[in-house]
């Protein structure tokens, strides 16, 4: 087929990842250092980039690993779970930004999207998850040695409307053409699904960095039917490692007299020391934080794991609604479900293992969940199971059909700011409701309807969708215009309204305006590379991009004998480096990107180690303030939430 | 068979051009998708309404279709066709909805053939059934007590206990009425004219009862959780 290959892609809060079916099977394609994991952190180049006029030039952007490493260093020009902000408005995030040093852009007014302070770039969050897709895009272009254009992604099942339009838009962004948006615990179903076996019910416990989901579905000869979902977009790992940060920060103030929080690099050192711990007491009994402070202290602790366990239940707990939510609303009993997959990071956990086994019965009955597929990398799978299905050229793919569902009802605010619901959560999707509407005075020739989503009697607790203005209704005596209005949630979960004025015959005009989200023009003027797609200068870009790559490291290399830390390598380690690097400075002058592409990833391999070491460096400076030569009071916000409304007021 | 409702002229398929019924989802001649048909969701499936209906065949039913119709299966076609299958399916997926629960699909053919059913939301709830006068009288002031000493922080166990009791007996009336139903679907089905329309009338009546029982039932479930 001309259209090429389509790629499953999992846009995740911590990771993201992109894969394809190679034959019957989905692989993960990896990163350009061999990794399968692309963090999902952006980070601005270090040197400050000119504000030209509008339209100018691109920021240099870096994604993953190495952004991840400025951001001990630059940490205000890098951005990590920008997934929480994704489709929300500035009043919903008010919460997020205590938690996270995310810098507001200040003169946003309520009901504009939030757009992040980056340096002296200003980015909406849809921009920022762009250019994690253009990596994982790029990345399948390396690995393919062709142009991809088509994908499918993923997003939490619990994603409302403006989440999931939010991210088509970042797919527009990145010159992806969005084929499907695939609930992230369906996916994972239909990785599992692939071999396993035929007919049953399954429940898909997913908790992700920073999104829970619980999905249930029921499998027949090929169709994976969703019963009933349901969760939470702010709950996961993220809380877990926010705890363990609070807990580290106030007992190194208490203790030794040192804020960390005016030192946004000295914090996320801690935070990374409390993701560690986090991961170690999944497998140990205990795990230990021992961090210098700037003031030559040591703060040494040690949390046991049934501290551990003792601090996070309140937010294992919170999972716990949610599933018997879906199993009621599925009409099952936990004995009915024959298998739970387990989906996400935190499912390693072995305290959340313990709270699934409860609430589905399982030891019980004798049964385990299914954990053989790398939880961080199932989703990932089954979006390019999904991407096979799209592009129907899979044989292994032929007979499966996914019918997911909307997880959150659909309703229009009536008289006394009830709702009246049209389409009522776990409807299975595409799903429509038609409703009729007329007018209240005589010759009114507009009618205005507002959209929610949710599950609360009054419109003013559900989220606001959208505003409708019926227009140009011809002018007749109240009551007497009939215009119908359908309203349809596509297979990606959004919504779509069309009308018409049935006495007249006239299709009604719509104007729809969206309560929060970018306009088309918007995300049009957002567009990341517009040549990005020409098949002429694919092969051009490919070995620009080979070269600016094998550059980047050479200079990196060049600079490292200056380091402190190329002393602590051992000879043949540096004469190792030394040999990589004069092999790639040779072969990048060549034209066979991938030559150059295998030299460079020699070279990158060649450096691990220094790396690491390069890191630890890093962050015991960030720790001990050495390089800390910025904290001035715009990096002392990044910890305490600088408020939108009380900053407006000041402009 | 099709139900034909208001065009008895042929529609030319778009792809073929010849013509065909207008409630039928694919062409007869060369089997392109065709725009959504007219016809209520008993045709969907094509069959005649009715109320008997074996849920096992409906499923396979709507799993065969939903291969067929699914945007997935559209997903690199023509604009037109791609926005005809999203149409399609919604009208399967909404019709399958409706069918598939007894109540749903009782409520759907007693409106198709003109009956009003208080679903919607201007609608006040339903008149108390005389029969249950008293007993309901008994029960609201029952939930108020309960509702107060929620308020107040108390638990009293007796009205909590009574409550239960009220609740599986009302339980035992809704499932009285959906006996009801059900003997009414078949005396529908089997019916002439004059039959069927005392069979819906009789329909209408204990879809109202019913509604009354299960808002009942939901208040008292309320104060129940909340105690």
């Amino acid at each position: 087929m001309a259209e090429g290959r389509v790629v499953g892609i999992d846009l995740g809060t911590t990771n993201s990842l992109v894969a394809f079916m190679e034959g019957d099977k989905p692989v993960v394609i990896p990163g350009v250092d061999g990794s399968n994991l692309v963090p999902s952190v952006v980070a601005l180049d270090p040197i400050p980039v000119p504000i030209t006029a509008a339209g100018g030039a691109r920021p240099t952007v870096t994604v993953g690993n190495s952004a991840r490493k400025a951001l001990i260093q630059t940490p205000e020009r890098v951005i990590y779970s920008v997934k929480r902000l994704m489709g929300r408005s500035m009043e919903e995030i008010q919460d997020e930004l205590k938690l996270f040093p995310f810098h507001l852009a200040k003169d946003i007014e309520a009901g504009e999207v939030p757009r992040i302070q980056l340096g002296e770039l200003r980015f909406t969050p849809p921009e920022i998850s762009a250019y994690i897709l253009r990596q994982l895009k790029r990345n399948a272009e390396r690995f393919f040695g062709s142009p991809v254009t088509q994908a499918v992604i993923t997003v939490p099942a619990y994603f409302n409307d403006a989440q999931r339009q939010a991210t088509k838009d970042a797919g527009r962004m990145a010159g992806l053409d969005v084929l499907r948006l695939v609930n992230e615990p369906t996916a994972a179903a239909l990785a599992y699904g692939l071999d396993r076996a035929k007919t049953g019910t399954i429940a898909v416990y997913d908790l992700g960095g920073g999104t829970f989901d619980i999905s249930i579905l029921k499998l027949r000869d090929g169709i994976f039917e969703v019963q009933s979902t349901n969760g939470d977009t702010h709950l996961g790992g993220d809380d877990i490692d926010n705890l363990l940060l609070a807990i580290a920060l106030n007992e190194i103030h208490a203790e030794h007299g040192v804020d960390l929080r005016l030192h946004p690099g000295a914090v996320q050192a801690v935070r990374k020391a409390a993701i560690e711990a986090k991961i170690l007491l999944s497998t140990e009994p205990a795990a230990h934080f021992d961090i210098e402070l700037p003031n030559g202290d040591r703060y040494q602790r040690e949390i046991p794991r049934a501290v551990f366990e003792m601090l996070i239940e309140p937010v294992l707990k919170r999972t716990a609604g949610p599933c018997k939510q879906a199993l009621a609303d599925a009409g099952i009993t936990p004995e009915q479900i024959d298998e739970v997959v387990l989906v996400g990071g935190s499912t390693r956990i072995p305290a959340v293992r313990r709270l699934v086994d409860q609430l589905f019965h399982l030891s019980v009955r004798a049964k385990k969940p299914h954990t053989e597929l790398n939880p961080d990398e199932v989703v990932a799978l089954g979006a390019a199971v999904q991407a096979a299905i799209l592009a129907g050229e899979s044989k292994s793919t032929e007979e499966m059909l996914l019918l997911d569902v909307t997880p959150l009802s659909l309703g229009i605010e009536a008289l006394g700011g009830t709702v009246a619901r049209i389409i009522q959560r776990n409807s299975t999707i595409p799903a429509s409701a038609t409703e009729h509407f007329t007018t209240g005075v005589d010759g009114q020739t507009n009618v205005a309807i507002h959209v929610v989503q949710g599950e609360r009697e009054l419109a003013a607790d559900c989220r606001s969708l959208a505003r409708f203005d019926l227009k140009n209704i011809p002018p007749m005596s109240a009551g007497l215009p009939r215009i119908e209005v359908k309203f349809l949630i596509d297979a990606d979960g959004i919504l779509r309204v069309s009308a018409r004025e049935q006495r007249s015959g006239q299709a009604a005009q719509i104007e729809v305006k969206p309560t929060y989200g970018l306009t088309d023009e918007q995300v049009e003027s957002m567009i990341l590379d517009s040549f990005d797609n020409a098949e002429a200068d694919f092969a051009k870009r490919l070995l620009i991009e080979a070269r600016s790559e094998a550059e980047t490291i050479l200079a990196a290399v060049e600079r490292a004998p200056l380091n402190s830390a190329w002393k602590l390598l051992r000879a043949e380690e540096q004469a190792a480096i030394n040999e990589a690097h004069d092999r790639l400075t040779v072969i990048r002058h060549g034209d066979n990107p991938a030559a150059i592409r295998e030299a460079t990833l020699a070279l990158d391999q060649a450096t691990r180690r220094f790396a690491e070491l390069m890191m630890d460096a890093a962050i015991s400076g960030a720790l001990t303030g050495k390089t800390m030569n910025t904290a001035g009071e715009e990096l002392s916000e990044a910890v305490t939430a600088p408020h939108a409304m009380a900053a407006a007021e000041f402009k | 068979m099709f139900k034909v409702l208001d065009s008895a002229v042929p529609i030319a398929c778009w792809s073929c051009s010849i013509g065909h019924n207008d409630s039928t989802l694919f062409c007869p001649h060369c089997s392109k998708i065709q725009p959504p048909p007219g016809g209520d969701y008993f045709s969907v499936f094509s069959m005649e309404p009715r109320l008997n209906l074996d849920l096992t065949a409906l499923e396979a039913e709507f799993h065969r279709l939903s291969r067929k119709l699914h945007p997935d299966r559209f997903a690199r076609s023509e604009e037109n066709e791609k926005q005809w299958s999203l149409a399609d399916t919604a009208l399967l997926n909404d019709a399958y909805r409706t069918l598939k629960d007894p109540i749903r699909r009782t409520e759907y053919l007693l409106k198709l053939l003109g009956a009003k059913i208080g679903t919607g939301k201007e609608e006040k709830s339903p008149r108390t059934p005389a029969d249950l006068l008293e007993e309901v009288f008994e029960l609201n002031l029952q939930i108020e007590e309960m509702r107060a000493a929620r308020d107040s922080g108390e638990s009293d166990a007796a009205l909590e206990a009574g409550l239960t009791v009220a609740r599986k007996n009302l339980s035992g009336l809704l499932g009285a009425v959906d006996d009801d139903l059900r003997k009414e679907w078949s005396a529908w089905e089997a019916g002439d004219a004059a039959a069927r329309q005392a069979s819906q009338a009789r329909m209408v009546a204990l879809l109202d009862r019913r509604r009354y029982l299960s808002n009942l039932i939901r208040d008292v479930s309320e104060v129940l959780v909340a105690a």
